[in-house]
This record gives C-alpha cells, sequence and structure tokens, in this order.
C-alpha cells in the first residue's frame, strides 16, 4: 500500500542519500518549458517566408501592372494610329471634293486653282480603280443657255491639268450644269464667285480608298 | 389665196382720188371698184402694207358665250399688232346692210360682224368699207367644251384667218409657246391663257420646236450631266439624240424638219448634225476647244447662226450649215461689255435676234443680214433669250422688268410690249409654228 511504498523509498532515499558525501540534485521528470531559440527560429522563418510571397506578390502585381500599361500605351498607340490615317483619308476625301473658282466667263485655271487640283492627285495616284466625275457651274449671269456649254469648257479645263499630271482621262467624266445647280442662292458677287466652279465627285470606288 | 393689192397714187383718176379722201385711214389704198373686174377664184382685198395698221371695226355679239368669243377674237386681232382694233362694248348687233360711210368715219377699214349659227358655230362676215361690200363670209365650227384649250384654239383659229382676208396675211393667233418654269417644261396659248405644264417631264432647259409642231427637242438636265432629247408631244415618247457623256444642250431644227443640230463635245463644245431618222453624226464647227453653241437656222435651211467664244468672249457667227464660211455676225462696236449671244434668225430671213449687254445689262436686239444694221428694242430690266413668232415680226423673250424673270412678246415694228406669263419665273421660251391641233 502506498503509504508503505512511500515510507520505503523514502526511507531509501534517505538512505542513499546519506550514504553519498554529498547528496545528488534529486532526478526529476523534465517539465515542458518555452525553447526561445526555437521559436525564434521558427518565427523568423516564418516571417521570411511572408516577406517573400509579399514580395513576389507585389513583383507580380507591379509586372501586371506594367503589361496593363503596355498595352493600354500600345492600344492607344494603335487608335492614334488608326486617328491619323482616319484624319489622313478625310484630308484626302476632302481635297478631292474641295471646289475650284473661275473668273467671270472664263474658263481658264487660276493658280490657286491648279494648287487645289495638285492636292487631289494623291489620293487619285493611289486609287487607280476609282472614277470622278467634274461637274462645271456658272452664275446665273449671262445666257442660261450658253452658260450650259461654257461650265462643261470649266470642267473640261480641270479635266485636262489632271491628265497632264498622270491620271488617265478614261477615269475623269466631265459635265456641265451651267447656272442650274448654284452652291449660293441670291445675286451680287458674293454668290456669283461661289456659282462659277468646277466641282468634284468620286462616282466609282468611292468605298474602298486607300491611303495615299 | 387674197390677191393683195397696192395702187399709187399717180395713176390714180381724181375720182378715186375724191373719194379716198373721205376715207381717213393712214395709208390704206384700194383700188376703185370701176378700175378691175374681179375675175374668177380672185378676191380682192385689203391692201396692207408694213406700218400701216387698218382699222378693223368688230360689231357686238349676242348669245351664249357671246362674250366670250368676241373677246377672244378681239384680242388676238389687236395681239397681231396688224390691225387697229375698235370694238366697242355697247350696242346692238347689226343686221341687214352696213352703213359703210359711218364705219369709214370711225376709221375702220374693215368691219367683223359675227353671229351664232344655228349648228352652234360662228358665222363670220368680213366688209371692206372702202369698196362698200363683203369681202369675206365663212362658218366656222366650234367644238369642244366651252372655254377648254380646244374651243379657244378653234377661235384663235377663226381669228388667224379673219386675219388672213384683211391684211392678205394669217395671224400667230393658233400658236403656242413652250417655256422654262422650276427646271421643267411649260407651255402657254399666244394670249397668255392657259399656263400648264408639259406632262411627264421631270426636266428640261431650252426647248425648240420641230416645224411640224408635234414634236419638240429639248436639254435633259441629270445627276451625270445633260442630254438633248426629242420628245413626241402627242405619244410623250421621248428619245435621246445626243450620243457624248456629260455635255449636250441647245438643240435646233433645220426647217425641213429633217436633222437637228446641238452643242455637244468634252473639251470645248461644238456643234453637231445629225439627221432626225438617225444616222451619223456630222461635226459642223470646229471650235478647237472654245465654247460654239445656240445653234439657228436661216429658213432656206442653208446657213446658221451660232454663239462662239472662240474670239474670247461670246460672240454671234454664222455659218454655211455644213460648217463652211464661219464669219463673224455681230461685228458693230455696240454695247460695251462684249458678250453677245442667244441668235434667233427671224422665219422671213431678215434678221437675227440675239441679247446683247448694255450698259451692264442684257437687251434684246436684232441685227440685219443685209445691212448689218443693229436695232435695240429694250431699255427695261434685264431682256434675253428672244425666239420669233411665225409671223416674223413678234418676238418672245425673258425679262426681269416686272421683279421676276417672265416671257413678255414685242412687236418689233411698232416696239409695243405685253406681259405673256404670270406666276412663278418664267424663261427659255420657243414660240410654236402655226398649228393645226389645240393639244
Amino acid at each position: 500500500m502506498l503509504n508503505r511504498s512511500f515510507v520505503v523509498l523514502a526511507v531509501a532515499g534517505i538512505a542513499l542519500g546519506a550514504a553519498a558525501c554529498r547528496p545528488p540534485a534529486p532526478e526529476v521528470a523534465p517539465t515542458p518549458t518555452a525553447n526561445r531559440d526555437s521559436i525564434d527560429a521558427a518565427n523568423a522563418e516564418r516571417e521570411r517566408r511572408e516577406a517573400e510571397e509579399r514580395a513576389a506578390r507585389e513583383r507580380r502585381e507591379a509586372e501586371e501592372r506594367a503589361a496593363r500599361e503596355r498595352a493600354a500605351a500600345e492600344e492607344r498607340t494603335r487608335r492614334e494610329a488608326e486617328e491619323r490615317a482616319r484624319a489622313a483619308m478625310a484630308a484626302a476625301r476632302a481635297a478631292f471634293a474641295t471646289a475650284i473658282y473661275f473668273d467671270l466667263d472664263k474658263a481658264e485655271l487660276t493658280s490657286e486653282a491648279r494648287a487645289v487640283l495638285d492636292a487631289k492627285l494623291p489620293l487619285l495616284r493611289a486609287n487607280a480603280n476609282v472614277r470622278i466625275r467634274i461637274a462645271g457651274h456658272a452664275d446665273d449671269r449671262g445666257s442660261d443657255e450658253y452658260n450650259l456649254a461654257l461650265s462643261q469648257r470649266r470642267a473640261a479645263a480641270a479635266k485636262r491639268y489632271l491628265v497632264d499630271q498622270g491620271i488617265p482621262a478614261d477615269r475623269i467624266d466631265v459635265a456641265g450644269f451651267g447656272e442650274e445647280r448654284p452652291a449660293a442662292q441670291g445675286s451680287g458677287e458674293d454668290a456669283w464667285s461661289k456659282n462659277r466652279r468646277d466641282e468634284f465627285e468620286i462616282i466609282v470606288g468611292g468605298e474602298t480608298l486607300r491611303l495615299p | 389665196m387674197t390677191r393683195v393689192l397696192r395702187h399709187s397714187s399717180a395713176t390714180m383718176s381724181s375720182a378715186a382720188r375724191a373719194w379716198l379722201l373721205l376715207t381717213p385711214l393712214l395709208g390704206v389704198l384700194a383700188r376703185p371698184l370701176a378700175a378691175q373686174e374681179p375675175s374668177q377664184g380672185v378676191r380682192i382685198g385689203l391692201t396692207y402694207s408694213a406700218g400701216t395698221r387698218p382699222g378693223l371695226y368688230v360689231l357686238p355679239l349676242r348669245g351664249t358665250n357671246a362674250d366670250s368669243i368676241r373677246a377672244i377674237l378681239t384680242r388676238d386681232l389687236d395681239f397681231s399688232d396688224r390691225l387697229s382694233v375698235i370694238a366697242p362694248d355697247s350696242g346692238a348687233p347689226v343686221t341687214g346692210a352696213l352703213n359703210y360711210p359711218l364705219y369709214a368715219r370711225l376709221g375702220a377699214a374693215a368691219v367683223l360682224q359675227l353671229s351664232l349659227n344655228a349648228a352652234g358655230g360662228l358665222h363670220v362676215v368680213v366688209h371692206e368699207v372702202g369698196a362698200g361690200r363683203v369681202l369675206f363670209t365663212r362658218d366656222f365650227p366650234l367644238s369642244g367644251t366651252l372655254h377648254s384649250a380646244e374651243w379657244r384654239f378653234r377661235l384663235h383659229a377663226i381669228a388667224d384667218e379673219i386675219e388672213r382676208q384683211v391684211t392678205g396675211a394669217p395671224g400667230i393667233a393658233a400658236t403656242r409657246v413652250l417655256f422654262v418654269r422650276g427646271g421643267t417644261l411649260w407651255q402657254v396659248d399666244s394670249d397668255g391663257a392657259f399656263e400648264r405644264p408639259v406632262s411627264g417631264v421631270t426636266s428640261a432647259l431650252g426647248p425648240v420646236w420641230h416645224p411640224s409642231g408635234t414634236k419638240v427637242a429639248y436639254t435633259e438636265l441629270r445627276d451625270d450631266g445633260t442630254h438633248v432629247v426629242l420628245r413626241d408631244l402627242a405619244t410623250g415618247a421621248v428619245r435621246r439624240i445626243s450620243t457624248r457623256r456629260g455635255a449636250n444642250s441647245s438643240p435646233a431644227f433645220s426647217p425641213d424638219g429633217r436633222t437637228i443640230v446641238y452643242s455637244s463635245g468634252e473639251d470645248g463644245t461644238d456643234l453637231f448634225s445629225v439627221p432626225m431618222d438617225g444616222g451619223e453624226e456630222y461635226r459642223v464647227t470646229v471650235g478647237r476647244g472654245s465654247t460654239n453653241s445656240q445653234p439657228s437656222f436661216a429658213p432656206d435651211g442653208r446657213r446658221l447662226a451660232f454663239t462662239t467664244s472662240r474670239l474670247g468672249r461670246p460672240e454671234i457667227y454664222i455659218t454655211d450649215s455644213d460648217g463652211a464660211n464661219p464669219e463673224l455676225l455681230t461685228t458693230s462696236g455696240f454695247g460695251d461689255q462684249l458678250y453677245r449671244a442667244d441668235p434667233a434668225w427671224s422665219p422671213d430671213g431678215r434678221f437675227v435676234a440675239f441679247s446683247t449687254q448694255i450698259e451692264g445689262r442684257f437687251q434684246v436686239a436684232t441685227i440685219g443680214l443685209r445691212d448689218r444694221a443693229v436695232k435695240q428694242h429694250t431699255m427695261e430690266g434685264v431682256n434675253e433669250d428672244p425666239a420669233w413668232a411665225p409671223d416674223a415680226r413678234h418676238l418672245v423673250f425673258t425679262s426681269s422688268r416686272s421683279g421676276t424673270k417672265q416671257l413678255w412678246v414685242l412687236d418689233t415694228e411698232s416696239g409695243r410690249l405685253r406681259q405673256l406669263t404670270h406666276g412663278p419665273a418664267s424663261r427659255m421660251a420657243a414660240w410654236s409654228p402655226r398649228l393645226s391641233t389645240a393639244r
């Protein structure tokens, strides 16, 4: 019984202890105590790992951002190029559509008219399949019927110039509308000068123009 | 055919001379009956010389639509400018013998007596005042709905025949004028009645009548330019005459109706002649890039006038109809900014009417083919684009004098003017030949 065993052990122990010169430290089972080094080491490990992951994450995010920005920049560049192309095409079309003007009763090209005609050449040269019509007009003074024929000469003068610059004659139609289709109504030099003109129109191939 | 006689006072007997003094008529001479027996088939009519206007007294007419009938006839005869029409509104119709001296005192060389016959037609008697006798009697049918174009046309034809009996030449009442309004084709009767569009036409400029009066040619304007077409007025059938693209205009018929000449080209315009029933085109002018347009034939068909820019500004040339011998017609230094256009050769061959710029505005003038003398006929407003009536005396032209462009009729001998069209702007007139039908 417990009381007896204990007394025995205790007596034995005292006896053993008494038998030695010095009584030995009592053999005690080690209780779990915190090992600071390993804990620190584990913590450090964990922090290191987290820092790595953070860094990796940040690197990734930075890369994604950079990639997005690159894509956006490319998109912008592409759009700007498209815009420029559209603007260039609009400018070429506008240059093509710009009318030229004539002095009273005359069908001769002025120097301004020649410059305006020169500006049409790039579009025409870049689009060999295109067919155009040059329509001549007159102001409402003078003989109505004679103006039909006069206005045809105005269209023919512009055609001759373009043909001289290398555009094939069979790609250019001419027409004369006399005073029948004025650009500006009313009388007075303001209106009249706007009506003595040639107008330019693409009649075949206008949907699929190539940039000059 | 009425024979028109002229008598010179040098050979007149004193009795005839005294008799003539009783007839206070300006310039009207009549051979006394005693001096000539009328032979079978020859009618003695009044003499008519240019510059004179025999007085015509129009007696009252009673009956259904009498006022309209008399008004239309009276107006037609007055518009001929060859008769001084005396037509008082009041008075009773005259039956029985006429009191010729009375009408002589009133200034009449002839009296027109109208009545409605049993068939609803018009019974016409023309009296010669000086000779004191009936000159002409006829019954004319009147058909068509009252006041319709056909009914009016019948009256116009009657007026023309009355005028032929009195003056020796038919009138121009039974004619129509084609013109352009709103970019399409319209027509109006010679007295200004019935402005109406020609049905089925969408675009028309510069119309001209075929000499038969049954067809018309004009310039059609489409998006791809202008083309010359021929239209049958009765059927509405249209045929394209021009072949080139884009710039074809101002057609004209030769007087025999067999050829059409028009302006066309791709670099400058020239006149091209083509047979009406098809065939090869023939180039009449060699313009070398200048504008050549607006052909107008002489009545013998051998020459034509046209407008050309070959001298640097529009002038009128004449040429043989095959293109030989082109020559400047408008040589005189009249007008300032030199611009002459719209030539129209008179049906008697004596004159070319045209538009010319004078003091900055266009006016209508004529130039004689013999003496090349130029006469200006208009002063007020802007006046252009003359066309002759078949009597070679009246011109229809476009004038701005009323505020809008309208057609006006001018008598080149007396200078009398009347406005033909009213309503929206009207221009580019062409006077028909004498027509045989109302359509």
